[in-house]
């Protein structure tokens, strides 16, 4: 007799759990984290900035978010989670209309910004209200400091033109550097390239990059899958330090990352928004099976 | 442990056994046979490249001489007297120099459209089949298509005309313009593989900052693709000094540089000349073979134009900046 073979179902993929409530007062499933932020930002700083009403979108025939509702409040740090394909990444990408440089993007639903529907702006003026940082370090081919002055605001009609550094100019670009907590790294020589820089100061140049638009909102995409932990840990520091003056979104794969620097947190699985509420609330005290499924390493 | 306790090697004494070079002894006679195929062609290119480059080696820095290099070829039969090939140097930088002015924004552009914009879709596939009939086209049917074009009545301000008012179409303005199409195909292909190269991540986080299509091409893409666009360009000279029939065809057949007027630039324009190839041919045994032995200089000097172009293509490209995809 051959021993006997256990078996990974597969017949369950994609993971579909029943969908009931679960009740109160459940037993923790161990994130293994310490929080980055020993207290929640002061509730007068707390303000929405940005509110997601039944959104739909689809590329081409594919429905990939499936009425979709939230907020996002300056003040506070927003993290997505969820598998691969459950949507995140394309939520995030519809807050500043990245979606829609894909061809067949197709959308429903309302999403404000400070109560404006944000398909009532110019696309330009939205993304500079609206900035985002990728997963991989992209720094332009330039050198540091033109990297963050071609955030700058500028005069209609120049667009992006090379321009002499006056003094309002250099300030903005070290405010923004200050801020990322790059400058003390790269104030010696501003004029390097900054492909030369390494990943962690790449992607803090990006984040600097982003914050020189002086954005109401943040978006992160995976900010740290690319980097090593220190640098890790020194980003998720930045993004806790960050949270009063700017709105932050961020999109991980990273649950201990999520646990550690959010003070929302939305579940996301095929599409639906599962869970959503307060870190303590999502990972202390989850209300649906999937998320507790998910969060206890059940799949994902 | 720290890493200044790790020894550095086993004990003295160890038994340490070294993985065995891979041999062919073991392999099926077919692989074998294929294998030692591959080894022979290779080593006969090699062999070809270095005899070309011994043969004119020798036979080149034998005949050359300085005083070749800066003087003007005259009309003589006797090889001592016939002069040096300035002149030919001269017309093949301005041709090549004509053509790269030319044909570097337009190819650019061309690139930059195809791969960022394509839009309509039609005109683009349109695009691309012309590209690549032109990379097809022979340079004699070049020549002979801008010949049909630079004799235009309207067109003879830019080369000469006869008594007779017939305009004479040749000239080194018309000789650029074509190598330009020559060396057009090139110079596309080269950033547009560039373009292609870069992570879609970098375009949305300029477009992400608020930036337009335009000013992200201009400021972001094009610069990232810097190495690219010398790289088609260097190719893209190569093949235009490297080209004769545009030359025989369309800069005339005279051996000296020959101005049209007074007027400094234009005249030159408007002029008639030769090029190192041109005079390479005029004066080998094919042509009217008066000296032999010139040509041989010449084409020692063509050749090291041409490796040292070779050269540059292969320090311009794998330079400037990589970003994850």
């Amino acid at each position: 007799m051959p021993p006997p073979v256990r078996r990974i179902a597969v017949d369950r993929d994609p993971y579909v759990a029943p969908e009931r409530p679960l009740g109160n007062g459940h037993a923790t499933p161990a994130v293994n984290a310490t929080r980055l932020r020993a207290t929640r930002a002061p509730a007068a700083l707390v303000r929405e900035r940005m509110r997601v009403e039944s959104v739909w979108l689809a590329y081409g025939e594919n429905w990939v978010v499936r009425d979709v509702s939230l907020t996002v409040r300056q003040g506070e740090v927003l993290a997505m989670i969820g598998a691969s394909g459950s949507g995140k990444t394309t939520l995030l990408r519809s807050l500043n209309r990245l979606t829609e440089i894909t061809d067949g993007a197709a959308r429903s639903g309302r999403i404000t910004l400070d109560g404006t529907d944000i398909h009532e702006l110019e696309v330009n003026q939205l993304r500079r209200h609206v900035t985002m940082v990728f997963q991989q370090p992209n720094p332009f081919p330039m050198s540091i400091f033109d990297n963050v002055a071609y955030a700058l605001a500028e005069r209609p009609g120049r667009g992006g033109r090379r321009r002499r550094r006056t003094p309002a100019i250099e300030r903005a670009v070290s405010d923004a550097l200050h801020r990322a907590g790059l400058y003390d790294e790269v104030a010696g020589d501003l004029d390097r390239s900054a492909m030369r820089l390494s990943g962690g100061q790449q992607q803090r140049l990006c984040i600097a990059r982003a914050l020189a638009a002086e954005p109401e909102v943040l978006l992160l995409d995976e900010p740290c899958s690319a980097l090593d932990p220190i640098s890790t840990a020194t980003i998720e520091e930045l993004i806790v330090s960050l949270r009063e003056s700017v709105a932050i979104v961020i999109v991980t794969h990273n649950l201990q990352q999520a646990f550690r620097v959010a003070d929302h947190v939305a579940f996301m699985h095929l599409g639906e928004l599962v869970e959503y509420g307060t870190s303590e609330q999502v990972f202390d005290r989850p209300a649906m099976q999937r998320t507790r499924d998910y969060i206890s390493g059940a799949f994902g | 442990m720290a890493a200044a306790e790790l020894a550095p090697s086993p004990p003295s004494g160890t038994a340490i056994a070294r993985a065995p070079r891979e041999g062919t002894t073991s392999w099926p006679l077919v692989d074998r046979i294929g294998y030692w195929l591959c080894w022979t062609v290779g080593i006969g290119l090699c062999l070809v490249a270095l005899a070309i480059v011994l043969f004119m080696l020798v036979k080149g820095i034998s005949y050359l001489r300085i005083g070749l290099l800066v003087h003007s070829p005259a009309p003589s039969q006797i090889q001592s007297q016939s002069g040096g090939f300035l002149d030919p140097i001269e017309g093949t930088l301005i041709v090549a120099l004509i053509g790269t002015v030319i044909a570097v924004p337009v190819g650019v552009a061309i690139a930059t459209w195809l791969s960022e914009y394509r839009r309509p879709a039609g005109l683009a596939r349109a695009v691309e089949s012309a590209i690549e009939i032109t990379a097809g086209a022979p340079s004699v049917v070049l020549a002979l298509f801008g010949l049909l074009i630079f004799a235009q009545g309207f067109l003879g301000f830019l080369s000469q005309r006869a008594a007779t008012g017939a305009v004479y179409g040749r000239s080194f303005f018309a000789a650029g313009v074509v190598m330009a199409g020559l060396a057009l195909p090139l110079i596309v292909s080269s950033p547009r593989a560039g373009l292609a190269q870069l992570p879609n991540h970098l375009r949305e986080a300029s477009y992400a900052l608020g930036r337009t299509r335009a000013t992200t091409i201009r400021r972001v893409l094009l610069p990232a693709i810097r190495p690219d666009i010398s790289t088609g360009t260097v190719l893209g000279i190569g093949r235009i000094i490297g080209d004769t029939a545009i030359i025989r065809i369309l800069l005339g057949l005279t051996l000296t540089t020959q101005p049209v007027g007074q007027v400094p630039v234009l005249g030159l324009l408007r002029g008639t000349g030769s090029t190192l190839t041109s005079y390479i041919y005029e004066n080998s045994p094919a042509g009217e073979g008066l000296s032999p032995q010139k040509a041989y200089a010449a084409a020692f000097v063509l050749l090291a134009i041409v490796l040292a172009l070779n050269g540059l293509v292969t320090w311009t490209t794998n330079r400037g900046p990589r970003w994850t995809r």
